[in-house]
């Protein structure tokens, strides 16, 4: 193999290095029995997840989190098809400031976006609730919904919709019957990446939960207090389940959009 | 009375300034095979498109079996489609693209069943029914489109040219094929093609479009041996077009005179006025070609230009002195006592009865 290619793989790799450490390094600290993070390690200890395990917020929290990400990616995923489907299908004035509009809310700075949420929905007094929660998010993940939708549709066949109709399918059987089925890796995908985004979301979810707190936001509180190990056993769970999400979401699209595309 | 399986009465398509179809008028018997034809935005595939329901025609009528269809909306008709680009489901398997149609009805998953495997073998995948149809070559997945609209067994059936993405050998066979499936069944066929071969090869009758409006409706030898105006002799290809003024004309022979020569037609029942122009058309293959001159009715001077061979027909592209080109097609073995090669001069000559005057006045 040549100079370059070794030259590439190393600097691939250590970009890894720099982004994964801080992450790997939390995961060993919460399995270190020392109170502070430092070098040489202590013991080897479970202490830290017993203790999240054995407090009350920590699985409120949970719960939280679970329900927010679990009901934002389900609302986010159908209106996210609704739109990429209505742009595929029709040809509209004003389609590009359609898709222009819905695309937005992620180029909007987090705080801002968070901000904005606490001042509206305090007005019209749906803050503080868990279902503010699932409100503000769903409004953050739907563009990334719709966007891996919209993607999978321009690949579909145009006739394809057609076909089903020319066969005796109504607008809504063909639906159920083609573009569903069409569509189902990226539906699938797209659950499991809102449903990430949203478990990890801290800023907005700390601006609009009120007493509802989501896991991030219980991390932060902990932080706040005192120099806790308990927030490297937090993190590293809070890490898992994401990353476990978005694994699953992209093999759902790569898998799938491969197989067909050829 | 009995009226035709399809009717298409005065049919227009516009979208918004723009007329895709300025006026057809139509009418299939059952059992017809019927090839529309023309060149890319001809309105070919709106009228086809027309007759499934995909499109509703800005005005007139289209009539099915006796029964207008303007609003009937597409899964309320049978008229099933091969579509251009196939659109097979790609996440079903063969089977279950072919039972598509039943399942649509209501019909019982056995019965479906059934009947997809009476129409897979008959097109002879059977070995495929339970692949992916990803796995299948270009071949099979047309005969998979095929047994998908033709399991409801309808009365008609709409083709858009379902085989421009074939090869060419398989072409051939797949004409064979849909030739042979159209007479067993008797359903009437629209197959709408740009490919003259395919058109004249199949079809009973075929239909040329020109630019939103039907040039010419006729049999293969009709469209080749008379063509109804300058468009379609043109499209149809191997023509010679002569056009001049008309110098004389009686109850059977019409004569005009351009700057190569005085050329004769039969009228055809049609009267021009001498003074006018008029166009005569002579099919390349009725023109011979000699070294020596003859004493034929009609007779041109003219120049081998190239010449061009496809299998054992040979057509010849020649120039006359002012200019105008005419083609030559013939048997290969008969090129062996003319001694061609570009540059030559010959003689090429035609009898009346082989011209056809162009019936309107268009020059």
């Amino acid at each position: 193999m040549r100079t370059s290619d070794w030259a590439l793989r190393g600097y691939v790799l250590l970009v890894f290095v720099f982004v994964f450490s801080p992450v790997v390094m939390s995961m060993i600290f919460s399995f270190n029995s020392d109170r502070f993070p430092t070098i040489p390690l202590g013991g080897f200890t479970t202490h830290w997840y017993e203790t999240i395990f054995a407090d009350e917020d920590f699985w409120k929290a949970a719960q939280n989190s679970l329900i927010v990400s679990l009901c934002a990616s389900l609302i986010a995923t159908f209106l996210g098809f609704c739109t990429a489907y209505s742009d595929y299908r029709y040809t509209f004035r004003g389609q590009g400031a359609y898709l222009g509009i819905i695309l937005l809310p992620p180029t909007i700075p987090l705080i801002i976006m968070a901000l904005a949420m606490l001042a509206w929905f305090s007005k019209v007094g749906i803050s503080g609730q868990v279902y503010s929660i699932i409100f503000a998010h769903t409004v953050l993940t739907a563009p990334f919904a719709m966007a891996i939708i919209r993607l999978r549709l321009n690949q579909m066949d145009e006739s394809l919709e057609a076909a089903a109709w020319n066969l005796g399918a109504s607008e809504w059987r063909a639906m159920r019957e083609v573009i569903l089925p069409f569509c189902l890796p990226a539906i699938v995908s797209s659950l499991f990446l809102t449903a990430a985004v949203s478990f990890d979301e801290f800023t907005v979810a700390w601006f609009v939960s009120g007493l509802n707190k989501t896991l991030p936001v219980h991390v932060l509180e902990i932080v706040q207090g005192t120099i806790d190990p308990q927030v490297n056993a937090v993190g590293t769970l809070v890490f898992l389940v994401s990353m476990t999400l978005v694994i699953i979401a992209q093999l759902a699209i790569f898998f799938r959009l491969n197989r067909s595309a050829k | 009375m009995n009226e035709p399986l399809v009717v298409l009465d005065g049919v227009q398509k516009n979208f918004g300034d723009f007329f895709a179809v300025k006026r057809a008028d139509l009418t299939i018997e059952a059992g017809e095979f019927i090839a529309i034809m023309g060149p890319s935005g001809c309105g070919k595939t709106t009228t086809l498109r027309m007759l499934a329901g995909l499109e509703a025609p800005s005005a007139g009528d289209i009539r099915i079996g006796g029964k207008r269809m303007n609003d009937v909306p597409p899964h309320q008709r049978d008229t099933p489609m091969v579509w251009q680009s196939l659109a097979l489901f790609p996440f079903l398997n063969v089977r279950e693209n072919v039972e598509f149609g039943l399942k649509m009805r209501g019909v019982s998953t056995a019965e479906r069943r059934r009947r997809a495997f009476d129409w897979i073998e008959r097109l002879e995948i059977g070995e495929f029914a339970e692949r992916n149809i990803e796995t299948l070559s270009g071949g099979q997945k047309q005969r998979v489109a095929l047994a998908r609209s033709l399991i409801t067994e309808p009365q008609l059936l709409l083709l858009d040219e379902p085989l421009s993405a074939l090869d060419a050998h398989l072409v051939i066979r797949m004409q064979g094929v849909l030739a042979r499936l159209q007479r067993e069944l008797g359903i009437t066929f629209v197959y709408v093609t740009h490919s003259h071969s395919e058109a004249f090869a199949m079809a009973d009758r075929v239909v040329i479009m020109s630019q939103g409006e039907i040039a010419q409706i006729g049999n293969p030898r009709e469209i080749y041996r008379t063509p109804a105006n300058r468009f379609v002799a043109e499209f149809v290809g191997r023509n010679n077009i002569l056009t001049g003024t008309i110098e004389s004309s009686d109850t059977d022979q019409v004569t005009i005179n351009s700057v190569i020569g005085n050329f004769s037609a039969p009228t055809e029942g049609i009267h021009q006025e001498p003074g006018s122009l008029a166009s005569i058309v002579i099919a390349a293959d009725m023109v011979r070609i000699t070294r020596e001159a003859t004493d034929a009715e009609n007779t041109v001077v003219a120049t081998l230009i190239s010449e061009e061979f496809v299998g054992s027909i040979v057509t010849l592209f020649l120039e006359a002195a002012d200019g105008t080109e005419f083609k030559v097609q013939l048997q290969e073995r008969a090129l062996t006592d003319l001694d061609v090669h570009a540059g030559g001069q010959f003689h090429l000559s035609w009898a009346t009865a082989d011209a056809h005057l162009l019936p309107e006045n268009n020059g």
